[in-house]
């Protein structure tokens, strides 16, 4: 088969082995098994009870249950962003699956591997309006790297094999099975193939030998150079490549804020994270930079703001492991395709093999260290309240940025990423593509869950926490001693935000308390603990604060500090959309 | 800029809409779209005519070549590839002009498939010029009905 000289070849897999007789729901937890999948987080209904009843005779895969299936796909995208596993999630048809959507489309978003299995009627009920039907895998189509829906039981083993496969591999993301009941209870005798045949296809693809010579000469004629890095170091494990070589050329990094973690933030070549609430001397560095290495980003609007005035003076290079993201937001000056980790590898073995030096970038670092004393992350402390900002800060004292920290969306998120120091990759886990509110607690309860002895800390919006409230009962269930610190403002505190910027302050719907007494905390989220067996504190004053924390820290068990904040505060800077550094809001008033 | 795709697929239930949707979600029509088997038949071909800016047809491009059942894509340019069109068309007729009907059939290698009383179906294949020029002689006489395969093309080399 051939397209112009390109040769062709299907997928083919011969080798493997055959097991006994066995059901196709058996089969899918058999593949899952030999996969090496140790945890699934699913919730039943009437299409996915084969499924369910074979978990139930599973040998090592542990099944948790959520409370909603929108808090399962949370949970495995935890679990995924905490250890770059692939997440595993099931539900039944219809609403089972319809609930999954939205953690689909954040995997999809922020690129975490994560394999969703779904019940479906029965192959004669599709597309006849049966109970619970739907199709998912039309719905999920815009959403997903790759989707089934499987017709011959047969099948099942290459498909799960195959799945687990294209979610990890390259530039991660989403896979979606979609089985039919009565293809769950088919009995046969499985073939377990021991590869796709899709392996050469999801290989990355060879770097150019030509680039690191190239990236180190232009180091060399540049006087600002910037790194600037995103989640693909983080998907690729090239942290501690980026280390060196962000040492070994001596230029200042600023992540995204999905890349924060690939970077110590306490080093001193780091700018923190850049964007619209990024650090003022990241975006900066920007700037003014004549040299921008773009590693493993996609130069988001959220990144870029006005994307034509954004690193207007640098040469820019870009590597990414996906083709797709090459010149697509923005025209770089060399675009390169390849894995980030072997290219900063290669890079390395460049720099240790010739003895390469970088030039004096001694102005340029004394320039941006003017700017970080200049304009550090800053509020205005008051004895009066406790300010949300000053609770990040604390947590980060009494963690000494050791935790795993996952938000919400809204104000706490950003104030989570700027007041907190993160040391380490995979531990600040956010929604930060689809910006989907409720992801942190039960993204907190998957992340503890892969990583039982690591302090798991959900820091939370009012209302992002009430999105999932429900795994309060997985918590308890499952016995998964995770952390959450609502920093309950009363209000859609992002949205109030942009309605006082922008909407002269009209509240539209914002406030979530209770209209009718404006005075009470509403609601008592301390009180709905209790409900669900979760210990919980609510404090109010600033010298409640870190004790509490400290008995929040010290607990065995999950727990719950309800921290009243004001809804006054505002997250700053602020680049606001579409607009450029030179619009950069650095202080109230 | 107009753009011709040739794309080789898995043959698999849900191809034809995974890249269908890559081009109806950036708001881009599809001018005509082909898709039948190759000489193996676990492998389909479709050929897209799609209007479009170079840089989105890029990145539709990249796109495609993410899809898993996606085999090999290649954006044919002018010169590059044989491209032909087959053509059905049914024409008013009258016994007046019947004979210069067949006459304009004889020029350009057109088979008559059909006479009626009142009308007479035509194939014809040929190239995007040649079916062009073809249906535009046929207004004259009046077109009842047309269907058109859509461009189906191979490369040269």
């Amino acid at each position: 088969m051939g397209i112009g000289s390109i040769s062709i070849q299907l997928p083919t897999t011969k080798e493997g082995t055959v097991g006994p007789e066995m059901s196709g729901a058996d089969c899918v937890v058999a593949s899952l098994e030999k996969e090496g999948v140790t945890t699934i987080f699913a919730y039943p209904g009437g299409a996915s009870m084969p499924m369910h009843q074979s978990l139930t005779r599973a040998k090592s895969l542990r099944t948790v249950l959520p409370r909603h299936e929108q808090g399962g796909v949370f949970m495995a995208e935890g679990y995924a962003r905490a250890t770059g596993k692939v997440g595993v999630c099931m539900s039944t048809s219809g609403p089972g699956a319809t609930n999954l959507v939205t953690g689909i489309a954040d995997a999809y978003m922020d690129s975490v591997p994560l394999v969703a299995i779904t019940g479906q009627v029965k192959k004669d009920m599709i597309g006849k309006g049966a109970f619970q039907e739907t199709d998912v895998f039309g719905i999920t189509l815009p959403i997903v790297k790759h989707s089934y829906l499987v017709i011959d039981p047969r099948e099942i083993p290459q498909i799960i094999k195959e799945a687990l496969l294209i979610a990890r591999s390259g530039r991660p993301g989403p896979v979606v099975i979609d089985i039919p009941k009565d293809v769950q209870q088919a009995v046969f005798k499985p073939f377990f193939p021991t590869s796709t045949g899709l392996e050469s296809k999801l290989a990355p693809p060879p770097l150019d030998p030509s680039l690191p010579k190239t990236i180190l000469d232009w180091i060399e004629k540049a006087k600002r150079p910037v790194l600037y890095v995103g989640g693909g170091i983080i998907s690729s494990g090239a942290h501690l490549e980026l280390l060196k070589f962000a040492e070994r050329t001596n230029i200042p990094v600023t992540t995204t804020l999905m890349g924060i973690g690939s970077f110590p933030e306490n080093h001193k070549l780091s700018l923190k994270w850049l964007g619209m609430h990024g650090a003022v001397y990241a975006n900066f560095a920007v700037d003014q930079c004549d040299l921008l290495l773009a590693f493993g980003v996609r130069f988001d609007d959220r990144v870029t703001g006005k994307v034509d005035a954004f690193a207007p003076k640098a040469l820019i290079v870009h590597i990414d492991i996906d083709n797709s993201e090459l010149n697509k937001n923005k025209r770089v000056d060399l675009a390169v395709l390849g894995d980030i980790k072997e290219a900063l590898s290669k890079l390395n073995q460049l720099i240790d093999e010739t003895k390469w030096h970088p030039p004096d970038f001694s102005t340029w670092h004394e320039e941006i260290q003017a700017w970080k004393i200049k304009f550090p992350f800053r509020y205005r402390k008051t004895e009066a309240h406790i300010l949300p900002q000053m609770v990040v800060e604390e947590i980060y004292k009494l963690t000494r940025g050791e935790a795993i920290l996952t938000t919400g969306v809204g104000q706490h998120q950003m104030w989570a990423g700027q007041f907190y120091n993160f040391h380490h990759p995979r531990t600040f886990l956010t929604s930060g593509g689809l910006g989907a509110m409720g992801f942190g607690y039960p993204a907190a309860l998957g992340a503890k869950i892969a990583i039982p002895d690591a302090t798991v800390i959900d820091i939370d919006g009012d209302g992002s926490f009430l999105m999932n409230i429900q795994e309060l009962a997985t918590a308890v269930t499952e016995e998964i001693p995770v952390k959450a610190v609502i920093l309950n403002n009363q209000h859609l505190g992002m949205v109030v935000q942009w309605e006082d910027r922008f909407y002269d302050s009209n509240r539209a719907h914002t406030f979530l308390g209770c209209p009718n007494n404006k005075k009470r905390i509403y609601p008592d989220f301390p009180q709905i603990c209790k409900g669900f067996g979760v210990r919980a504190e609510r404090v109010t004053k600033p010298e409640e604060l870190v004790p509490a924390l400290k008995r929040m820290l010290e607990a065995q068990e999950p727990y719950v500090l309800d921290v009243i904040v004001p809804y006054t505060e505002h997250v700053l800077p602020m680049i606001p959309a579409g607009m450029t550094v030179k619009d950069i809001i650095i202080d109230n008033d | 800029m107009r753009h011709t795709l040739s794309i080789l697929v898995a043959n698999r239930f849900g191809v034809l809409t995974r890249i269908a949707e890559l081009f109806s979600g950036r708001g881009y029509n599809i001018d005509t779209l082909n898709v039948g088997p190759t000489h193996d038949e676990s492998v389909s071909r479709m050929t897209i005519v799609v209007k479009g800016d170079d840089q989105v047809l890029d990145q539709v491009t990249k796109q495609l070549n993410k899809l898993i059942d996606v085999l090999a894509v290649q954006d044919f340019r002018d010169g590059e590839y044989i491209d032909r069109e087959l053509v059905l068309v049914k024409v008013a007729t009258s016994n007046k002009s019947r004979a210069e009907l067949m006459q304009i059939c004889d020029i350009f290698r057109a088979k008559i498939v059909d006479v009626e009383p009142k009308n007479m179906t035509i194939e014809v294949t040929g190239d995007e010029s040649k079916i062009s020029k073809f249906i535009f002689l046929m207004q004259d006489f009046g077109i009842l009905d047309l269907s058109r395969t859509g461009k189906i093309a191979l490369p040269r080399i």
